[in-house]
């Protein structure tokens, strides 16, 4: 029996992606991996699966899709438009597909990532330990219409919960720890960082984003130029013009540029997620600060799957009932496959 | 000024032991040895460790794992020996990697050849005889750093970029040779040209070479080397390897 999902249409960047893969940094291959790795966690909450398994990821558009079995899909991240077979999909939550039906998944309304997860995870092969396309690495592509990809078997009986997510979604502040060159910014310079209103560039993509602001560019003392060295995933890189940018999961393992700070791991996901034009500021924190902040996030990761709701509840324990998408996808799997 | 070896973190992401200001042979050759022992140390707390021209990168959990206590133990190791000094470490790789030298295959050879004030029959013969060693991998997957090469090839990178070299290709600048993973563009001189993969990522060892492999690039004819392409579709390029005694 085939387990296959379709890609009836594709936005322009669907890709495979699930944590990424380690061990490859002495040989120039980063981690790569999903550039919002909670939306990975809420959806395996949702699930009740592993946030490993491989999910798509699309970037500021969808696409339409179908599956040969039923199954069960969560939606996260980025906020888009959703329908399976004309029946609005609530965001941030998980519902049935049944075979043949369509999901209809449209432009994001909010964020840049979203991602659309299935019960058991897209079966590609694994290449070097993952599943997860690294376009600067060569391996994988974006799906194409007409693509199909191999489903695991899954009994997952979780559709129909909900989850709120993280904030993450609209820019805001995001926190910095001093990193092996912020020692080469004038104290000056690296103030005058921490108090600019910055937006998100319209350049940015898996590699890094570009952080534009009105005033001066942050150059180190007399201009240097440094050895290559190693560079770590959230390292804020200071190109010749002086402009930020934040390097992401699939930037390279080594460069010359400065680099004035690196943004907390689990602040991340903000920036990946801030669409263009969205405010964001720079706050250095201490080392001691940036860890407890991390213990702290992956106290709420770990705690995720315990914080899904069923989407159809009794009415009466609601107050705001008609925030809620109460039936949808739910009663379309349910009474007309 | 500072005195070498130093000891940073990197973020919260691990540890870096830095041999020297710039790039320099014995650094290099320091990072090499004390990355191998390193990894022979196999502590449980480093996920990985890697090599940038001049300093070992020790990767590590530091939201969890005690960074000083780590940071010791690397102490302890530096102190062991003079690394600048320190042999290199064994189970290395000769490659010999037939190359075609200019040519429209290579179309830089004579403007590289001019900037390093040779004529270009000179520079063929040192580029083909000069045997460079795998100082880091990086930029794109399995593209090797190799150097380094006479002072004579410390040329800058061109002002403006080619628009794109083949996969293959090997090119030249600040003493040092790379051999591109993908197609690409870049401000280093094209030189020669293999077809030696660095990058097979759907085999069991995606990786060609490893720091402190060493390598040399022998003149054959384009004949040649179309003949090699026809034949050897290893990703070898037609290259002969031999263990490093």
């Amino acid at each position: 029996m085939s387990r296959k999902f379709t890609v009836l249409s594709a936005g322009p960047a669907l890709l495979v992606q699930d944590l990424g893969r380690t061990g490859y940094l002495a040989f120039g291959v980063t981690r790569g991996g999903a550039a919002d790795i909670f939306a990975l966690h809420e959806a395996a909450a949702l699930l009740g699966q592993d946030p490993n398994l491989a999910a798509i990821e699309m970037t500021g558009m969808g696409g339409s899709f179908k599956s040969d079995i039923d199954t069960v899909i969560a939606l996260t991240g980025a906020e888009m438009t959703a329908e399976i077979d004309g029946a609005r999909l609530m965001w941030n939550a998980s519902h049935a597909l049944p075979a043949g039906a369509t999901l209809k998944i449209g432009g994001a309304q909010k964020g840049t990532y979203g991602y659309l997860s299935v019960a058991g995870g897209f079966d590609v092969p694994l290449t070097m330990g993952a599943r997860s396309s690294h376009l600067t690495a060569g391996i994988g592509a974006a799906l194409q219409a007409g693509q199909t990809l191999p489903l695991k078997a899954s009994k997952s009986t979780r559709a129909g919960y909900f989850i709120t997510p993280e904030p993450r979604l609209d820019g805001g502040e995001v926190r910095v720890i001093a990193s092996i060159q912020t020692g080469q910014f004038a104290p000056e310079t690296l103030d005058r960082f921490g108090q600019t209103a910055f937006t998100r560039d319209a350049r940015g993509n898996r590699q890094g984003v570009r952080m534009a602001s009105d005033g001066e560019g942050f150059f180190t003392d007399g201009g240097l130029s440094i050895v290559s060295e190693v560079i770590t995933e959230g390292d804020i890189q200071i190109t010749g013009d002086g402009a930020p940018y934040v390097l992401m999961c699939e930037c390279q393992t080594t460069g010359g540029y400065p680099r004035i700070g690196t943004v907390i791991a689990c602040d991340l996901p903000r920036v990946a997620q801030a669409a263009a034009g969205a405010p964001l500021r720079f706050r250095f924190i201490t080392p001691d600060d940036a860890r407890e902040a991390e213990l702290a996030a992956r106290k709420t990761l770990k705690a995720l799957p315990g914080k899904t709701q069923p989407l159809v509840r009794d009415p009466h324990d609601i107050d705001d009932l008609l925030s809620y998408q109460l039936v949808s996808g739910v009663i379309s799997a349910t009474s007309d496959p | 000024m500072t005195d070498f070896p130093v000891v940073r973190t990197v973020g919260l992401s691990g540890v870096l032991v830095t041999f020297a200001e710039a790039m320099t042979g014995p650094a290099n050759r320091a990072a090499l040895a004390f990355r191998a022992v390193v990894d022979a140390e196999g502590l449980p707390e480093v996920r990985e460790t890697s090599m940038s021209l001049v300093s070992v990168y020790v990767v590590a959990d530091l939201v969890t794992v005690d960074t000083n206590a780590l940071i010791d133990k690397l102490r302890v190791l530096l102190d062991q020996q003079d690394w600048y000094a320190a042999p290199l470490p064994k189970g290395r790789t000769l490659w010999h990697i037939p190359t075609v030298y200019g040519t429209d295959l290579a179309p830089q050879l004579e403007e590289a050849a001019t900037v390093a004030g040779l004529d270009p029959d000179e520079a063929i013969r040192q580029l083909s005889t000069t045997r460079v060693r795998v100082l880091t991998i990086g930029f794109a997957p399995g593209q090797p750093y190799l150097g380094e090469l006479d002072e004579v090839w410390n040329i800058p990178r061109q002002q403006g970029l080619t628009k794109s070299v083949p996969a293959g290709a090997l090119v030249v600048a600040i003493r040092q040779l790379v051999v591109f993973t993908n197609a690409t563009p870049t401000g280093w001189r094209h030189v020669g040209q293999t077809a030696f993969r660095t990058f097979r990522k759907t085999t069991a060892h995606p990786f060609a070479l490893t720091p402190g492999d060493e390598l040399v690039f022998p003149q054959v004819s384009r004949d040649k080397l179309e003949e090699i392409i026809a034949k050897d579709t290893s990703g070898n390029g037609g290259a002969e390897q031999e263990a490093i005694e």
